[in-house]
């Protein structure tokens, strides 16, 4: 996930960003919320994932198992690929 | 006027005074009908179609669901088509809606950590813990605290997936069907299912004497 904080509207969470997940679903193309709240049209689409994160890998302090997941819609352009 | 976004459509009523929200409110619609965003007649018609709906609507869906599993694999594959299959059609101006399904191995939970996102077009209005930034917080960062308070214990074995619904989709969980419920009518099986299980911090209750032993 890349670490952002721009200026402007945008609807990535901030605990997730800079942590590592799995895309484990494609949601679709949707116009991008970074421009409608700001008046504009949206354009062009982005894809938006649906990306699990391991919960111990997100918070230090997890308390349930290591199996359990948070899951985040996240828009293509704050997504980095992981270094092969 | 955006679903996602906590919005009091008021109309002036005489001789009250109105909140500073409601006023905020009726400037923002005046604004948005002026700039031809939207038409005072469309946002009439999305305030009816949300107050018409109510969990009883999620209710009917997962209880059809439960007793159809060829509706239960359309519900899953494509909820809007399936949902008009029963007479829930779902405007195109509303989010799309994704049913997540609760088996043995895997329970749901829903939060929208940035505002309150909700499957508004079904379930009606979100309840208001659902809004309070101690929901939002502690979904993410302790789940299972949650659903002790709202009277689930998981066991480990089960994995926990919380879904944060910052985007474009809203989420209806789609509960396990409780053991005992085999003979139940589908109209007796809506009345198990409540608000807080399509949320996912709980399961369908079953009163005592319901379930066959």
């Amino acid at each position: 996930m890349r670490v952002d904080s721009p200026s402007h509207h945008y609807r990535t969470p901030t605990y997730i960003q800079g942590k590592t997940g799995v895309v484990v679903a494609i949601c679709g193309r949707y116009r991008n919320p970074e421009s409608l709240g700001h008046g504009g049209d949206g354009m062009p689409e982005q894809l938006l994932y649906r990306v699990s994160f391991a919960q111990n890998s997100v918070w230090d302090r997890y308390r349930g198992p290591s199996g359990d997941k948070i899951l985040v819609d996240i828009y293509e352009h704050w997504l980095d690929p992981v270094g092969v | 006027m955006s679903e996602g976004h906590d919005g009091e459509h008021v109309h002036p009523e005489s001789g009250e005074e109105l909140s500073v929200y409601a006023r905020r409110a009726q400037a923002i619609e005046a604004l948005m009908v002026e700039k031809g965003v939207c038409s005072t007649s469309e946002v009439d018609q999305m305030m009816n179609m949300v107050e018409s709906r109510s969990p009883s609507d999620g209710a009917k869906v997962v209880a059809h669901a439960w007793s159809d599993p060829e509706f239960k694999a359309r519900l899953l594959a494509d909820p809007r088509s399936a949902l008009t299959e029963i007479g829930y059609s779902l405007p195109d101006t509303t989010p799309h809606l994704a049913v997540v399904e609760n088996t043995e191995q895997v329970h749901h939970m829903v939060v929208c950590t940035l505002c309150s996102c909700y499957p508004r077009a079904l379930l009606g209005r979100p309840p208001d813990w659902y809004k309070s930034f101690a929901y939002r917080s502690r979904a993410v960062v302790d789940p299972r605290g949650v659903m002790r308070e709202f009277g689930l214990e998981l066991a480990d074995s089960v994995e926990v997936q919380v879904l944060d619904s910052t985007a474009d989709l809203r989420y209806l969980v789609l509960p396990r069907r409780p053991a005992g419920t085999e003979n139940l009518s589908e109209a007796e099986l809506a009345k198990l299912v409540s608000r807080d299980c399509m949320i996912g911090v709980t399961d369908p209750h079953v009163p005592e004497g319901v379930a066959a032993s």
